[in-house]
């Protein structure tokens, strides 16, 4: 209230002209004086206060006002504390990612500086005391201790053609998993871009009413089908039909990882391109209907070029998507770090591998740092995906269509 | 009904008031020893009801052993020997070394399709066909055609055994497909009639184990009770218990049962071989 002649900022001025005439005034927590009696008299004198509220000029009767403001206050302290709890609430997710963010490269950055390891050799290290005596037969032969070497990690090592983290000489390549993962997402895209946006184009211009109801929540229960039951579906069923069609050697390799890939990136492209196509202003699609054009040359030169900034953030998301699935590529691609063109070997991604060795490794090794190191990548990979999905979205498609 | 259902929950915490809760035991560790771990606590926990109370779960050797490191766990089950470095780290936090426990004997299995020609390999055999230095069938005796290679994952206790015991610590060939879990490994085996994999030997369905030699001259062995348990079958390991100081009390007398006639009877209930 120290500011009471202050003008009103454009944000509350903007709110207040989609509802010109309010039924209950609406109070900003840190409103000026002035704004907020104006917005009290567009309740009292309705039409008349609600062009002063317009233009954003203190009324005449601001003590007066001001005087009933006094008198509400429990109330208004009230709305402030529900604002700051939903405040509170939405900043929560912002947290999370934060701390995941820090997390993770607090996990994966001593690989690069300093190492928190110390070098162990069998003759320094005891051996364990053993309890309850074995008898009978002895075992065939005796077990050899290998112990892996120490060697420090070298960053530079991260860029070689061989994984083998589990080895007496680790080696810790990541160029096969990277290929891997691009490889499954190629082929992915490959089959759920075109299916995913013609999907979307019949539903939001060729299906009759009865036919878009239907298919959209189809589509999109398939968004949250679980992927471990895709997974398992293209591991039992998928790579048999596919090898049997394709005569592949391997069972299980890239495209049939990237054929059940793309039943979970469908429904992300169908949903994403949907609302980019049923953006596209409908006077744009009467004009070329006017000007006699046919109902698919419509869709296709008018609709989808206007909509094609929405449609490339749409593949975008799908190659996030893509490229952090796990449980699919876990299952269904073979698990072998192949650097290789040939679609059809077997292939390891960068999220199967963390999924697969994350769980037993001894906390605070070499391993155990090079897959956080892996974490990051997808990490950023997704969010600078995801950060240019959303660019194009805000940026070109709301540009392209306000005009402003 | 509500009224019934309130006064019967006020009598359990009562009950539970007045009787303090036995004493726990937590073990955790090796996904292949979880069944088997499972069945000792329920079988001993039934012998000795209200004694001590039980709790198993897996999540791996390795996360076994991290948690006995880390004093979360009084017991960690473990297919495979403790690594020196973490006996090191166990040092470091308790100043003991650990002790270990050989509580029951699990014998590995080469699969292979059951329309496969190939009989018998020799441990040389399939350290070659692991290593990528035999790459087709017709040098074991096969077709010729490629040989496909089917594995564990290298987090698993058997793959580190298979590495270092068969392979003797050389690498895996990078083509090895690499599958969760050993029904996995068998349910892939039994659909590619060229393929090959490896496993614990409690799993058989469309596939047969391959017989193994020691070396060239030696007889050829399968995989059954008797020659795993006389250690004839050269592909045997112990499956292990690790604790951080010598047992007492209550852990000690669970312990005793394990390594007992009816702790080990168990063992072969499950489908592995005693130690006694």
């Amino acid at each position: 209230m120290s500011s009471a002649n202050s003008p009103e900022t454009p944000e509350t001025k903007g709110m207040r002209m989609a509802t010109p005439v309010p039924l209950r005034p609406k109070i900003p927590s840190e409103n000026s004086g002035g704004g907020a009696a104006a917005s009290i008299g567009d309740a009292t004198t309705q039409g008349n206060g609600a062009s002063d509220a317009f233009t954003g000029r203190p009324g005449p009767g601001n003590p007066g006002s001001r005087r009933v403001l006094g008198m509400k206050k429990p109330l208004r302290l009230g709305e402030i504390a529900i604002e700051k709890f939903i405040q509170g609430v939405a900043l929560l997710s912002l947290i999370f990612i934060t701390l995941i963010f820090v997390f993770i490269f607090r996990e994966a950055i001593p690989l690069f500086f300093g190492s928190s390891d110390h070098a162990v050799s069998l003759g320094e290290v005891g051996e364990s005391e053993s309890y309850g005596e074995v008898e009978g037969g002895e075992l065939a032969a005796d077990i050899p201790e290998l112990e892996q070497s120490e060697a420090p990690f070298e960053a530079k090592s991260l860029v070689s053609a061989v994984w083998q983290p589990v080895s007496l000489e680790p080696k810790w390549g990541i160029l096969p998993l990277l290929a891997g993962s691009l490889k499954v997402t190629f082929v992915a895209l490959i089959l759920a871009g075109p299916i995913g946006i013609f999907a979307a184009l019949f539903t939001s211009i060729f299906a009759p009413k009865w036919a878009r109801e239907g298919m959209k929540p189809v589509i999109e229960i398939l968004a949250g089908f679980p992927s471990v039951v895709i997974g398992f579906f293209a591991l039992v069923i998928l790579a048999t039909v596919l090898q049997q069609v394709f005569g592949f050697q391997y069972r299980l390799n890239a495209v049939v990882g990237g054929v059940a890939m793309s039943l979970a990136v469908i429904p992300i492209i169908y949903t994403v391109s949907e609302d980019a196509l049923a953006a596209v202003p409908k006077v744009l699609t009467e004009a070329s209907l006017a000007l006699g054009a046919a109902k698919w040359e419509t869709a296709l030169f008018v609709v989808l070029p206007a909509a094609l900034p929405g449609i490339f953030a749409a593949v975008i998301l799908g190659f996030g998507r893509a490229f952090g699935e796990t449980m699919i590529a876990l299952m269904a691609t073979g698990n072998a770090a192949l650097l290789t063109p040939d679609l059809a070997d077997p292939v390891r991604t960068l999220s199967a591998t963390i999924g697969a060795e994350m769980a037993e490794v001894v906390f605070g090794d070499t391993h155990y740092r090079v897959l956080f190191f892996l974490g990051a990548l997808l990490f950023m990979i997704s969010f600078g995906l995801n950060a240019v999905a959303e660019f194009f979205v805000r940026g070109r498609l709301l540009k392209q269509f306000n005009g402003n | 009904m509500r009224k019934a259902i309130m006064t019967g929950a006020w009598a359990l915490s009562a009950v539970s008031l007045a009787f303090p809760a036995a004493p726990a035991i937590t073990v955790k560790g090796s996904d292949t020893m979880v069944i088997l771990g499972q069945r000792w606590a329920e079988k001993y926990m039934a012998a000795f009801p209200g004694e001590v109370s039980i709790q198993v779960t897996g999540g791996g050797s390795g996360t076994g052993i991290s948690a006995l490191i880390n004093g979360t766990t009084d017991i960690c089950n473990s297919s495979r020997p403790m690594k020196a470095s973490e006996r090191d780290k166990l040092k470091q936090r308790f100043n003991s070394l650990g002790v270990e426990v050989r509580a029951a004997k699990d014998g590995l299995a080469v699969y292979l399709h059951e329309s496969s020609p190939v009989e018998a390999l020799t441990m040389a055999q399939v350290s070659d066909i692991y290593t990528a230095r035999i790459t087709n069938w017709k040098d074991v005796g096969g077709p010729d055609a490629k040989i496909i290679l089917y594995g564990r994952e290298n987090n698993s206790g058997t793959y580190v055994y298979f590495r270092d015991n068969v392979l003797m610590g050389k690498d895996f060939a990078a083509a090895m497909q690499s599958l969760p879990g050993t029904a996995a490994v068998v349910n892939a085996v039994s659909k590619d009639k060229l393929s090959i994999g490896f496993g614990g030997a409690a799993y058989a369905k469309g596939i047969k184990y391959a017989k193994i030699k020691k070396d060239a001259e030696s007889p050829a062995v399968e995989p059954t009770p008797a020659t795993i348990k006389d250690g004839s079958y050269p592909v045997t390991r112990y499956l292990y218990l690790y604790l951080k100081t010598r047992p007492t009390g209550a852990i000690k007398k669970y312990v005793d049962w394990i390594l007992s006639p009816e702790g080990q009877s168990i063992v072969t209930d499950v489908g592995y071989f005693p130690v006694k």
